[in-house]
């Protein structure tokens, strides 16, 4: 076709009025269309930062935040600078501290001085209220011997080391102790007494929770997403209701609808002992299997959701293509249709996991002691004891915990890294 | 290879085979069918005519509602499909997704517990067959559409399958790539002297590779004939106007004489025909192919009409012309170009021929 060659696109384009290059032109052209592109996404990208990435980007500052003896006693620490900490600290210090504490007397500030001090050596706290107390010093006194007058800790090395080590803007001591470290006297990380250890054991406990709920999540959603991705559309529109059931009550209510169900004077039990297979009550509340019942009941729907989208997708012939190939039925399932199912399981795992590991309301209500995960730990100390640094501490080994399983899911089982998925 | 069969006994038959979904109409009326081994047939029909749920019945996929399938002389109704050892070729491939081309040839055979080497030389082999051996390693959406077919082919073929079903597998082909492949199906089919039945609503490409052709039409096999004979002999209207083109003049049987019989047009005209499904005094339709009608109709003789051209047809290699002819407008005439009148205009009066040997009166359909 001789005159399809005269038109191709092939031939370069003279360049147009302007004289402006091609290639120039084109670029012109696909800015305005990313202006277009940002435009559109701006309203949400605001919201998001404003709402989600500050806050909590603020929040988690607040676990590395150490302002009380930074900001109240700042001339003290410009003194000890220098100080090489192994023989007492010079005059100018002793007096910018008496001054300095002088200063902070009556106000909140040296509480949270003596609050902030007592966590570097036990006793610390009475010794600042009694040295405060007998402030301000006279000018005329050689600050030192005032102060070790009033107490003679002041004298001592690791009395000042504390304020030495308290200086800093920033702490890592909520950080290490939501993972049960602490920094001792001489200023290494080791593991927390062993009676204040207690968040790697939420945190292990967190995470195994979250797995049994997300595995037994998979074994129940499975079948049913298989069956309602092989039935007619009218009978999985059925189903789907069912499914989606749950979402259409508040989940304050399901949990109260299992305590209802679950004691010992409830339903479960009163058929139990109706059909003889226990003369007593079974313990069903307040205890893990509780927890279990109720967080695999809410979070059922996150799992069936993204495995019967997955799953609507595989076509009915490959199991036919596998069964005429003399594969009998049950390895067909195996080889064929379930390794196609993985990115669904992959994304309802990931999200059901993900969604336990935050879990609250549930363990709170349905569990004892022992159930309580870590988001319980989380609004204990913002809710009970307005401990705001080892809140967002514990936040961020949650976050932290979440982001590196996510990574582990896109790495190892997402959607761009299943094999077949990257080939398209 | 299988032991030597007779070469006299059907590969495959269906005895009184009927199937329903529903309990109320049969999708597959009464059908009784022999393949022979080492045959192309083909099942040609529109689609609900049950030319498919045969295969799948074949395959295993369906089960009979009624009557017997029997492959080699077994009755297989009750046989799974994973036992059949038929090979298959589905309409979308099919392809394994999560697997690449070689694993998808390989499955079928490991399945079978085949030794390693023997796998890997009959993978080659199957490779080397459809002319791919260098797309092993890739997976199924890295090919073209004619390349996906070729494999969905070779692994069908690839596990020694006497029989193999193909359920419209050129449907999403291109016309060039469709009419390449059908030949290279043809002489793969021929080279390795397998029966293949083949389902296809495509008269031409029906045409193009079987050895035999059962046209279906509301559960029934109308005619089951080689391509030749189906066209130039069709039995009824439905197969006449199916295969290919068909002009038809309705008229009622005014005299039948043995092969031959006249019949009298709405027009008045009397025609002679081959007799087909009609008798005497009985409704018929004259059905003539549009290449079989002679222009130089000056003269006399049997069968002679005078036509009306409405309109003339480029088409490089022959002209169509569309004339008014016994009171129809749509008649259509192929002509090849050196045999033409290039003066014609539409308006001109001509007179045409219809050769009794290629006119034939069959049934008249009844109107839906």
């Amino acid at each position: 076709m001789s005159t399809a060659v005269d038109t191709s696109a092939a031939v370069p384009l003279p360049a147009e009025g302007d004289g402006t290059p091609l290639k120039k032109r084109l670029r012109r052209a696909e800015r305005r269309r990313n202006l277009l592109f940002g435009a559109l996404i701006l309203p949400l990208a605001l919201v998001v930062l404003v709402a989600f990435i500050w806050p909590i980007g603020s929040l988690l500052t607040i676990g590395v935040d150490n302002p009380e003896i930074h900001d109240n006693l700042p001339r003290t620490l410009a003194a000890l600078e220098d100080w090489s900490g192994s023989a007492p600290p010079a005059e100018a210090a002793f007096r910018a501290l008496a001054d300095e504490l002088a200063a902070a007397k009556g106000s909140p500030a040296i509480a949270a001085i003596a609050k902030r001090l007592n966590r570097e050596n036990a006793g610390y706290r009475s010794l600042v209220m009694k040295t405060a107390r007998k402030l301000p010093l006279d000018a005329a006194v050689p600050a030192r011997e005032a102060l070790i007058a009033i107490d003679a800790q002041w004298g001592e090395l690791a009395t000042w080391q504390a304020i030495h080590r308290a200086g800093g803007a920033l702490t890592p001591f909520y950080l290490l102790a939501a993972i049960d470290r602490v920094i001792d006297a001489d200023g290494n990380i080791v593991a927390a007494p062993e009676d204040e250890r207690i968040y790697v054991d939420v945190l292990l406990r967190t995470f195994w929770m979250s797995l049994i709920v997300t595995v037994c999540c998979l074994t129940l959603g499975f079948p049913v997403a298989y069956l309602m991705a092989s039935l007619s559309t009218r009978h999985s529109n059925m189903l789907m209701i069912f499914v989606l059931l749950p979402f259409w009550t508040s989940v304050l209510v399901r949990v109260a609808a299992w305590i209802v169900l679950l004691q010992n004077e409830g339903l479960v039990n009163r058929l139990l002992m109706w059909i003889g297979l226990t003369d007593s009550p079974i313990q069903l509340l307040f205890n893990r299997f509780g927890v279990y019942v109720a967080m695999v009941h809410i979070l059922l729907p996150f799992m069936v959701l993204p495995l019967y989208s997955v799953m609507k997708g595989i076509s009915p012939v490959y199991m036919r293509a596998a069964l005429s190939l003399g594969c009998p039925p049950f390895r067909s399932f195996w080889k064929i249709y379930f390794p196609q199912t993985l990115p669904g399981i992959g994304a309802g795992g990931l999200l059901v996991f993900i969604m336990c590991m935050g879990y609250y309301i549930t363990p709170a209500l349905l569990g004892g002691p022992k159930e309580q995960m870590l988001s319980y730990f989380i609004a204990f100390y913002t809710n009970q004891t307005i401990n705001w640094g080892m809140a967002a501490a514990l936040s961020a080994v949650l976050l932290a915990a979440t982001l590196l399983l996510y990574m582990v899911y896109a790495r190892y089982l997402g959607p761009t890294r299943v094999k077949y998925m990257k080939a398209r | 290879m299988e032991a030597v069969h007779n070469s006299q006994a059907p590969h495959v038959s269906f005895r009184n085979v009927q199937k329903t979904y529903d309990g109320e109409t049969l999708i597959v009326r009464d059908l009784n069918l022999d393949i022979r081994r080492g045959e192309f047939l083909t099942l040609l029909g529109p689609s609900g005519s049950g030319k498919t749920t045969c295969l799948m019945m074949l395959a295993g996929f369906e089960t009979p509602t009624g009557g017997e399938i029997r492959l080699d002389g077994e009755v297989i109704n009750r046989v799974p499909p994973y036992r059949r050892n038929i090979g298959m070729v589905f309409q979308n491939y099919a392809l394994f997704p999560h697997m690449t081309v070689a694993d998808n040839l390989r499955f079928p055979l490991r399945v079978r517990k085949l030794a390693a080497n023997e796998v890997e030389a009959r993978v080659k082999r199957a490779l080397g067959m459809v002319q791919l051996e260098a797309f092993g390693s890739r997976y199924p959406q890295q090919l073209s559409g004619g390349q996906q077919q070729r494999i969905a082919l070779a692994r069908a073929l690839v596990f020694d399958p006497q029989l193999v079903l193909m359920d419209e597998p050129l449907g999403a082909l291109d016309k060039n790539l469709r009419e390449r492949m059908q030949l290279e199906i043809k002489h793969i089919q021929q080279n390795l002297g397998i029966t293949v039945v083949f389902v296809t609503h495509d008269q031409s490409e029906a045409l193009t590779m079987s050895d035999r052709i059962a046209v279906f039409n509301h559960g029934v096999i109308q005619q089951i004939d080689a391509p030749e004979a189906l066209y130039e002999y069709p039995t009824n209207s439905f197969v006449a106007d199916f295969i290919g083109e068909n002009n038809a003049l309705d008229g009622t049987v005014v005299a039948v004489a043995g092969e031959e019989c006249d019949v009298r047009l709405d027009c008045g005209t009397v025609l002679r025909a081959r007799t087909g499904n009609v008798g005497a005094g009985g409704r018929a339709r004259i059905a003539v192919r549009p290449e079989r009608v002679q222009l130089a109709g000056e003269g006399e003789g049997a069968n002679r009409l005078d036509a009306t051209v409405r309109e003339l047809i480029y088409l490089g290699d022959q002209i169509r012309l569309r004339v008014e002819l016994a009171g129809k407008h749509e008649f259509t005439i192929k002509a090849p170009i050196s045999q033409l009148d290039r003066s014609l205009r539409p308006g001109d009066a001509i007179r045409v021929g219809l050769d009794p040997a290629h006119t034939r009166a069959l049934d008249v359909p009844a109107a839906h």
